[in-house]
């Protein structure tokens, strides 16, 4: 008789646990001959909002934790991941995505995560400045965290698109409220390294859901500093800068495919605070 | 006797002359190198006597069309390809140029804005020059600001200043802008146009070539013209959260580029371990400076409970001191307000601040019977509800509130939408990078407060505006980058 094996229950990553959403609602996940594979939750604006509110409770530690060990966390994941790609790839070949790209896709995660790793400890060398004033004052700027930041993922479901949008706002101290709308099977697996990863729970939430409900509701939150839209819908974007104008959120807009590696995106969720001191005794 | 008594006893009258340079009778506006008739004028008042100083031109949309398509043809044409090093040149002279004029400009300054000559004299025209003279060496520099990116410009630049630092704030503006390679289209606030213009004689004395830089008086309308025009780029903003937002709202889904320096409360805070004397001047400093018209003025003090009686008292003698008056006398510390319908709005809120329950204090002198005047107002007893205590005056108003710990000021601190600015006193070296850390603003203080510098960066957190300018942050604003 063969194994059957236990199907997996793919639930929302808030605050460091996997609760199903709160509005009992499901996206049904199907693979390419229309077979059902999996029921995925559709969050709902009360799932955003608790993401939020778990994100914000996680960003004052997340940001005054160490450069060093930010970084480490940060290979702690590729290093989980690394042990996990073969549950990926069979994980994405039955969504009909060929085991050649699916294991570039984890591959390309992984080299990400090893390239911000290494980040943690320097985009504020490079970003930051002593000033020469003009007067008897020492005086210097360097980058902050922005705070919590929303992220709304490429859609074609990747996992380095997620990776490649989430891993510089978390390395750069932020709280990230990520959104998946695609098909989000590798992203709750994803959840599943981090939650193994030593990442503080709320530092990174995953949700799956639809971009027409959520993305309003990520604009206008008060308590989302800063949100990084990846889209291609001109009207979406032009909502987005609408409803995110009474906090004055930072919005990034980006082209709806993985970003490339930079260290401007780190900057990107970034604030740049000057100290003066004077000079004297 | 009090404190006062020697002083305007004391000081003989010190004016400033302006009989040393022209204010002619009226101002066009400068667009494509010519100076272009408006349709309509209005007139600049001086606040410290209401007497009209001159006439200028207000600028409709045609006019703002005709001077983003002078910015647009000195783009393509000319600024764009000229050698960096070339363009640096240009603005190396009009630094030497301020610097030739800066008593004029100063005394005008002082005349058409209402601050004190020694503030106008001492601080908007050095740091106006200072401005482009740290721009003007960028201009062939800026492959080395941002490693690993290609730089270029953005392309033509539409501007906005406010009212309280006139030509300093045109400075702050253009200067980094031409030195990225952009050309400009600025627009001088309403009650304070006179010296942006000046600037635009200077600006042909110095050379430059048509169209790079255009400025172009009026209101709110015209600022709105020029913000919406389609073959605008970039839009710069300084002024109020309210304007600022709506500024956003028209530039969102046009691709525009834009930063804003907006609103702030910034938060003085004073340990009981802090020089107190110093405190005292860096608190009056903080709030006083241009009547508080600043918008990373010290509005908020917080004292540590144990010596908040000591420092309010000296606060008040202190304050007792200070000459109220014609902002062109080298004597005076606080001069007028700028407009009327401001003073309006600052004593409308000093009234909520009664009605709410805060306490006021006043020095017992008065203030001259002419032109708009408020004198320097505390109010103790507040609560973090407060209108007073949340909303900006951007007048010489003072909230004051006490705190016991380090973690209290910090949390009362931050309660607020704004994050521009903040102050630190305490000669405690790890308390100072504890609070400053703390502090969701992005200029911090510590023991000293008001400083500014070309090199270095300005603006705010949160509600406080998006970008920096001035210094190696604020260059990014006017490049395009890719990497």
């Amino acid at each position: 008789m063969s194994n059957p094996g236990i199907p997996k229950t793919y639930k929302l990553f808030i605050g460091g646990k996997f609760p199903r959403t709160e509005s009992g609602r499901i996206l049904e996940v199907t693979g390419p001959k229309g077979e059902f594979l999996a029921n995925a939750s559709r969050a709902s604006r009360k799932d955003f909002r608790n993401s939020v509110v778990a994100a914000r409770k996680a960003s004052g530690s997340w940001a005054g934790t160490t450069a060093y060990l930010k970084g480490q966390i940060l290979y702690r994941i590729a290093e989980v991941l690394d042990g996990r790609k073969d549950q990926f790839v069979k994980e994405m070949s039955l969504l009909g995505v060929s085991s050649k790209s699916a294991m570039e896709d984890v591959v390309a995660s992984i080299d990400l995560l090893v390239h911000y790793a290494g980040w943690s400890d320097k985009y504020q060398q490079l970003f930051s400045s002593v000033n020469p004033v003009s007067s008897p004052h020492f005086n210097f700027s360097l980058p902050e965290p922005s705070g919590v930041v929303g992220v709304v993922a490429p859609s074609d479901g990747s996992l380095a698109g997620l990776v490649s949008a989430m891993a510089p706002i978390v390395v750069g101290g932020n709280a990230a409220v990520v959104l998946l709308s695609g098909n989000p099977l590798s992203a709750i697996s994803f959840a599943e390294v981090l939650a193994t990863s030593d990442v503080p729970g709320g530092v990174i939430n995953i949700l799956t859901g639809l971009r027409s409900e959520l993305v309003p509701e990520f604009a206008r939150h008060m308590d989302v500093n800063a949100l990084l839209l990846c889209s291609d819908d001109a009207e979406e974007r032009k909502n987005t800068e609408l409803e995110a104008v009474e906090n004055l959120k930072r919005v990034v807009l980006s082209p709806d495919k993985a970003l490339t590696q930079s260290p401007y995106h780190i900057c990107d969720f970034q604030e740049i605070k000057t100290t003066w001191h004077p000079v004297g005794v | 006797m009090s404190a006062n008594d020697f002083l305007s006893g004391g000081f003989a009258a010190a004016p400033e002359s302006s009989d040393h340079f022209e204010i002619k009778k009226s101002y066009d506006l400068f667009i494509d190198g010519k100076w272009v008739k408006a349709p309509k004028q209005f007139e600049t008042i001086n606040p410290a006597t209401d007497e009209v100083i001159s006439r200028v031109g207000f600028a409709g949309k045609k006019e703002i069309n005709q001077a983003v398509k002078g910015a647009r043809k000195a783009y393509d044409s000319v600024w764009s390809k000229m050698p960096p090093a070339e363009r640096g040149k240009y603005l190396f002279r009009i630094a030497r140029l301020i610097q030739e004029r800066a008593r004029e400009f100063a005394v005008v300054e002082s005349m058409d804005g209402g601050k004190p000559i020694r503030e106008s004299r001492d601080v908007d025209v050095p740091l106006a020059a200072a401005h482009f003279f740290y721009h003007a060496g960028w201009a062939d520099k800026l492959k080395y600001a941002f490693p690993g990116a290609e730089v270029s410009s953005i392309g033509v630049v539409g501007q906005v200043i406010p009212w309280n630092f006139p030509l300093l704030m045109a400075a702050w503006k253009i200067a980094p802008a031409l030195a990225c390679g952009n050309t400009v289209v600025l627009k001088p606030a309403e009650t304070t146009p006179l010296t942006a213009l000046k600037l635009a004689e200077l600006i042909q004395d110095a050379g430059l070539p048509p169209g790079v830089v255009n400025i172009v008086s009026g209101a709110g309308d015209t600022g709105q013209a020029l913000v919406r025009h389609p073959d605008v780029d970039k839009v710069a903003f300084t002024g109020s959260t309210a304007v600022g937002k709506a500024i956003r709202r028209s530039v969102a889904g046009t691709g525009k580029r834009f930063t804003l320096e907006l609103g702030g409360k910034a938060a003085n805070i004073v340990f009981e371990d802090a020089p107190i004397n110093e405190a005292v001047e860096g608190i009056v400093n903080g709030i006083f400076f241009n009547q508080g018209h600043v918008c990373c003025a010290g509005s908020r003090l917080f004292v540590q409970e144990s010596i908040a009686d000591k420092v309010i008292k000296k606060l008040k003698k202190r304050i007792e001191s200070l000459v109220i008056g014609n902002p062109l006398d080298k004597n005076t510390d606080i001069g007028a307000i700028n407009s009327g319908e401001q003073l309006a709005r600052i004593k409308n809120l000093v009234k909520v601040g009664k009605d709410e329950g805060a306490c006021i204090w006043q020095p017992s002198g008065g203030v001259p019977r002419k032109g708009n005047w408020f004198k320097p107002t505390l109010f103790t007893q507040c609560a973090q509800s407060h209108r007073i205590v949340q909303e900006e005056v951007f007048g010489p108003v003072l909230a004051i509130q006490t705190f016991r710990t380090p973690q209290e000021a910090i949390a009362k601190a931050n309660n607020t939408p704004y994050g521009l600015s903040g102050g630190v006193w305490t000669d405690k070296g790890s308390k100072i990078f504890k609070m400053t850390t703390g502090l969701n603003a992005g200029v911090v203080w510590a023991n000293t407060f008001n400083k500014f510098d070309p090199s270095s960066p300005f603006g705010g957190y949160k509600e406080s505006g998006i970008g920096r300018e001035g210094g190696l942050h604020g260059l990014s604003a006017y490049c395009q980058l890719s990497h």
